[in-house]
């Protein structure tokens, strides 16, 4: 067992414990912490992956806007989203054995694919400016990046749409 | 990876301070609880009905308007990087990028979604 | 090696045979070594901190023509320590009704969220480790800070907490954007998100290349931290002490540490991105020099910072969002737009050439943009007319949607 491995696995099941606390506690609050938890420990498996712009690029992203976003709408509704009682619904078994179906055939795709065995492949020193590279490039993602840019564009229009008709409803 | 090693334990060594000092001015400090002393500050009056605050917009809209810059910024970052490598269309249409982006924020401000009223 | 000319080296050399030498192995003393090395710099900023309090204290008063600080020790030196001293006796009254574990844990995310910043900040040349996205690992770590903040209001159970924690959030996260705009500007000069990386492409200083973006980014830091003139959200007079109503004892120590803390990182965070770090003369040839010629121009920095909070008067909220929104935003787009675009066409000149026409460009701008603001306070002074009737005060008149041609027909 080397040292990453030890570290992957701790990473994994920090993970699915907070994901599997985020649909099971009451408190929102709390679930939106538990949610922080598991975006971090995602964060944390991209670095295991030598991806370390994206490992940043998520705790920008997902915990440094969208749970704040997350708890404001929480802390600032919270008259009509009150602590209700336990979380587990009544068809649980049913979800369970969907679930584990669902894992057991993911685990088999996956062990099928020959690239699973496969050693991980060097990443290059200028991995960074690759993807700076590849982002504008015609050979690459240039029309992917454009997009990107009208549909954050169409986005804001249309939450400053929704809330400015709600505010002057 | 070394180098995230030696973040990694520095993040592990960032909160561990702040939990020390908070321990220990749990232990040092006396700790006489009293309805009085631990009930809610209110400038000296009783406080009256639930603890909630008006939802107003503009504090989701804030929110909102930085979530989708920071998006357009992380996307910028690799550009960034490699700009020296980039021939001038490249340059161009990372420009372009922000002027889209640029073109948002002047939506959100004519729509007075930048107001603190 | 000698000791002068890699000091850390030849510790870190002499330590890790010590290690190897008892007998363990190669992964666990490089972590060894990094826990004592990471723990150094921790305890290094943090008594820092100690010095940085009293310094400010004493300096706001002189600015407000009065001694600070002179009973505790000679000069006042030792009240820190006796400060430290009484908060660490005083009792932390938790309030009722306060989420336990969420009322820790928001002192704690705020502390760990600026003390997670030394992990980056080159402290001298050659050692360090060079993390390669560090330009943006350090607007990650602040929204560690932020989420703190959150969870002291909510965890509270106090309207006014709450209310002044959503505010205070609000208006981080406005700063947040011209922080980020302004530091893509070194990004791009130097060609590298690393820290160390930055540091080693400032032949030229980049305040320099960029004084705008350098001021445009110290602004920002300095509102993110929440100091005085944008401490709207947790000034005494206004909201009650804002978020940290319900916090006393040690944990309100811990708010109040981060607070220094984080005025004295931006001031190593400026000096790295726009100071050149630990550039000076002979610091390649003796690290210590170097790491005593960052935090000379870290301390300007943040005396700059302590010397704007003593004089400048509090803005007003919606000043403070506009100031963010309107201002910094749009001229950090307009900066970074001409900076990519000039860049192209001078990089092959030579550094100094280089620096000299993104120079240029900046002083264009920066007039450029005061014009602008001239005209348009101009354009709306002259929609609100001020009127005097006779034994009055003059009142300015709704503003209206022509502007008057003639003055004195509007004033009969």
């Amino acid at each position: 067992m080397t040292a990453m491995q030890i570290i992957f696995l701790l990473t994994a099941v920090v993970t699915l414990f907070s994901a599997f606390r985020v649909v099971t506690t009451p408190n929102m609050i709390h679930a939106a912490l538990w949610l922080v938890t598991t975006l971090v420990g995602v964060a944390v498996l991209y670095v295991l992956l030598s991806a370390s712009f994206l490992a940043v690029a998520q705790v920008v992203i997902y915990v440094g806007a969208i749970a704040i976003l997350m708890m404001f709408v929480i802390m600032l509704t919270r008259r009509e989203m009150r602590d209700h009682g336990p979380q587990i619904g009544k068809q649980w078994p049913w979800a369970a054995v969907l679930a584990v179906l669902f894992f057991g055939g993911v685990v088999w795709m996956v062990q099928s694919m020959s690239l699973a065995a496969a050693p991980a492949a060097e990443v290059p020193q200028t991995a960074i400016a690759d993807l700076g590279k590849a982002l504008v490039s015609p050979n690459g993602f240039v029309i992917p990046f454009e997009v990107a840019s009208v549909l954050l564009l169409a986005a804001l229009i249309g939450a400053v749409y929704v809330a400015w008709t709600r505010r002057h409803s | 990876m070394n180098a995230w090693l030696y973040v990694g334990i520095f993040i592990a060594l960032s909160l561990f301070f702040p939990a020390l000092l908070a321990v220990l001015g749990l232990i040092l400090g006396p700790r006489r609880p009293n309805p009085i002393k631990t009930d809610t500050y209110e400038c000296g009056l009783e406080t009256v009905g639930e603890t909630w605050v008006q939802f107003k917009v503009q504090y989701y809209l804030f929110a909102l308007v930085f979530l989708v810059f920071d998006v357009e910024v992380v996307f910028l970052y690799p550009w960034a990087v490699a700009y020296h490598a980039l021939p001038f269309y490249g340059v161009v249409e990372g420009v372009i990028f922000v002027v889209m982006l640029a073109a948002a924020l002047v939506y959100a401000w004519r729509k007075g979604a930048l107001e603190w009223s | 090696m000698g000791i002068l000319s890699q000091p850390i080296g030849v510790i870190a050399e002499w330590l890790r045979n010590l290690l190897l030498g008892w007998g363990l192995s190669q992964g666990l003393t490089t972590v060894l070594l990094y826990l004592l090395g990471g723990a150094v710099v921790a305890i290094l900023v943090q008594t820092w901190v100690i010095f940085l309090i009293w310094y400010e204290r004493k300096l706001i008063g002189r600015i407000q023509d009065r001694l600070g600080p002179n009973r505790v020790g000679p000069y006042g030196l030792l009240q820190p320590f006796a400060d430290f001293i009484k908060i660490m006796t005083k009792e932390v009254i938790v309030p009722s009704g306060a989420d336990k574990p969420l009322y820790f844990w928001g002192p704690i995310l705020m502390d760990a969220g600026v003390l997670m910043l030394w992990a980056v900040i080159p402290l001298m040349p050659m050692v360090g480790m060079d993390l390669n996205v560090a330009a943006l690992y350090t607007i990650a770590v602040g929204g560690f800070a932020t989420l703190g903040i959150l969870l002291s209001g909510w965890s509270s159970n106090n309207k006014f907490a709450l209310v002044s924690a959503i505010r205070t959030v609000a208006q981080m996260v406005s700063y947040e954007v011209p922080t980020v705009l302004a530091l893509l500007i070194p990004v791009l000069l130097a060609g590298t998100m690393s820290l160390h990386g930055i540091v080693e492409a400032q032949h030229v200083w980049y305040i320099v290349f960029a004084p705008l973006a350098f001021v445009i980014y110290f602004l920002a830091s300095v509102a993110e931290n929440g100091r005085s003139p944008f401490d709207l959200m947790e000034a005494e007079s206004e909201i009650v002490a804002g978020f940290h109503i319900e916090y006393s004892g040690m944990v309100f120590a811990i708010f109040y540490v981060a607070d220094f803390l984080h005025a004295f990182t931006i001031g190593a965070l400026a000096a790295v991105l726009f100071l050149g770090g630990w550039r000076g003369p002979g610091a390649e040839s003796f690290p210590l020099l170097g790491f005593v010629y960052l935090w000379i121009k870290a301390f300007a920095v943040y005396f700059v910072g302590v010397w704007v909070r003593g004089t400048v008067p509090r803005v007003r909220v919606d000043q403070l969002m506009n100031f963010s929104w309107k201002f910094l935003t749009p001229v950090a787009l307009i900066l970074l737009v001409l900076t990519a675009v000039l860049d192209h066409f001078v990089f092959g000149l030579g550094a100094w050439a280089r620096a000299l026409s993104h120079l240029l460009m900046n002083v264009v701008v920066a007039v450029a943009v005061l014009r602008y603001l001239e005209h348009h306070e101009k354009v709306r002074a002259s929609r609100r007319q001020m009127v005097a009737q006779p034994g009055q005060y003059p009142v300015a008149r709704p503003p209206r949607p022509a502007v008057a041609e003639n003055p004195t027909e509007a004033a009969s």
